[in-house]
């Protein structure tokens, strides 16, 4: 474990993740025909956010709430492999890693949703109600993928997916198809873009879970989103596409993966709860269990 | 080091340029003005490239933009709102309701001068105004921001009192709780 090592790899996440989302802003706006803010917007809106004063009280787990979403992105990150062969950036790992990611990464959720409750604002209720029974939703072919993953490589580590990965010469995004598309499938619910971007839809719910949160609560939400973007991403190219030598080659790839929620969510309408946690149950589940019996099977 | 004047000069001016290119705006949809903020935000005019945002909730808003006409019903709630929000906050009078009652200047049910009630930090006239004049007011906002001059908060704050008076004189029925800001 490398201490500096790890300052950087956050130092890097929160950079890559916030430039992502000012991209992502970007690229909505030329989809909509507009011009868009720069790529550089997020960076302004944190800070100011940052700057912003903060006189807002609704006791202790309102205050720890945040906490618990940047607690959740940071143990999240350095668990994840950045780089191969790289002691800079590979950070924790153990037999069974990706086991303990999987509970990891519904921890900060979960925290928001206590924050969000001590609030008061029924709001923010509504939105962790629909948030929890989504991630409920997506959760299923997510660790259906996983599971078959596990089964067929015979490890819960993720350095020992990427070491597997390095061994037979193919990525495992085509050695099991199945796990990657019912795991892509699964990303476009946890990015929360449309069409499942009910739990934050600003006109109905007046944000949702957030709804109380301002100036720098909200700064620490959206570093620690920025900084979770950046972790999955980097444990969806680690686990399928082969892990990244390079910085450059993580760019390309971890870009490359985010523009599928991003792009199917500026085409889309949004979905009621019921719609999507259905949809989740139907296809992205049956690609699981159709990894799980490849896994099995051969 | 933090404490020093040139460095506390400096430290404003980064802080009111990101101000001034993020501005989360809460159109508080008082009045027919509500209509002209669509097109503001959508493709022809595009304010996002501004960094003109909308912001769901008081507490994520920097600008509280009062579109049009203001009864005395809803002016409790636009106090209430106004008062939840975070500092540093701008308040955005647009339409000519908001300066002189503009056609309503005769009603016995809406306010007349806005000024009186919140401390207006940008007019824009007109009726209606046009997504030109919303993004020159925009405009307008962001240099009083950068020249530090969007101080309206800070007088409601030192004129509380003031303010305060002309609200309850309006306002028959005060119930509201006496402010936690």
């Amino acid at each position: 474990m490398n201490i500096l090592g790890a300052i950087v790899t956050f130092i890097v996440a929160f950079a890559v993740g916030m430039t992502y989302g000012g991209l992502t802003r970007k690229i909505t706006a030329r989809i909509q025909n507009r011009k868009g803010p720069p790529w550089y917007q997020n960076f302004i809106d944190a800070y100011k956010l940052y700057s912003k004063s903060t006189a807002i009280h609704h006791g202790a787990l309102h205050f720890l709430g945040p906490a618990f979403l940047m607690v959740s992105s940071v143990m999240t990150l350095l668990f994840v492999p950045v780089l191969t062969h790289n002691n800079w950036f590979e950070n924790l790992t153990f037999d069974g890693d990706l086991i303990f990611l999987i509970y990891i990464m519904t921890f900060g959720p979960l925290g928001m949703a206590l924050g969000a409750g001590q609030t008061g604002n029924p709001n923010s209720a509504i939105g962790v109600t629909r948030g929890l029974s989504q991630m409920v939703g997506f959760e299923i072919p997510w660790v259906m993928a996983l599971v078959s993953l596990m089964i067929q490589y015979d490890t819960t580590s993720v350095t020992g997916l990427m070491a597997a990965q390095e061994q037979s010469g193919s990525w495992l995004m085509f050695s099991s198809p199945f796990a990657f598309v019912a795991a892509v499938m699964a990303m476009l619910g946890m990015f929360r873009y449309s069409p499942f971007d009910i739990v934050g839809a600003p006109t109905e719910l007046a944000s949702g879970p957030v709804s109380e949160n301002g100036g720098k609560f909200l700064f620490v939400m959206m570093s620690s989103g920025s900084v979770f973007t950046f972790a999955k991403l980097t444990l969806y190219v680690d686990l399928f596409l082969g892990g990244a030598d390079n910085l450059v080659e993580l760019l390309i790839k971890t870009f490359l993966l985010y523009m599928i929620p991003v792009l199917y969510g500026t085409v889309s309408p949004r979905y009621r709860t019921e719609q999507s946690i259905r949809w989740f149950w139907g296809w992205p589940s049956f690609f699981g269990l159709l990894a799980i019996l490849q896994a099995v099977i051969f | 080091m933090i404490n020093d004047k040139n460095s506390q000069k400096i430290v404003d001016i980064i802080q009111n340029w990101a101000r001034k290119h993020s501005i989360w705006v809460l159109a508080y949809g008082t009045g027919c003005g509500a209509i002209e903020i669509p097109p503001t935000m959508t493709s022809r005019y595009d304010a996002e490239r501004l960094g003109v945002r909308g912001a769901a909730t008081p507490r994520q808003a920097d600008v509280l933009l009062i579109t049009g006409y203001l009864t005395v019903k809803t002016l409790k709630r636009v106090i209430r709102v106004y008062e939840q929000m975070q500092d540093p906050k701008y308040v955005i009078g647009f339409g000519s309701c908001t300066i002189n009652g503009g056609m309503y200047y005769d009603s016995y049910n809406t306010i007349k001068v806005l000024d009186k009630y919140l401390p207006v930090d940008v007019y824009i006239n007109g009726c209606m105004p046009r997504p030109e004049a919303v993004l020159s007011g925009f405009a307008q906002l962001q240099k009083r921001i950068a020249e530090g001059r969007a101080t309206g908060a800070r007088h409601y704050k030192e004129n509380l009192e003031w303010y305060r008076a002309n609200q309850k004189k309006i306002i028959p029925n005060w119930i509201m709780p006496e402010y936690n800001w």
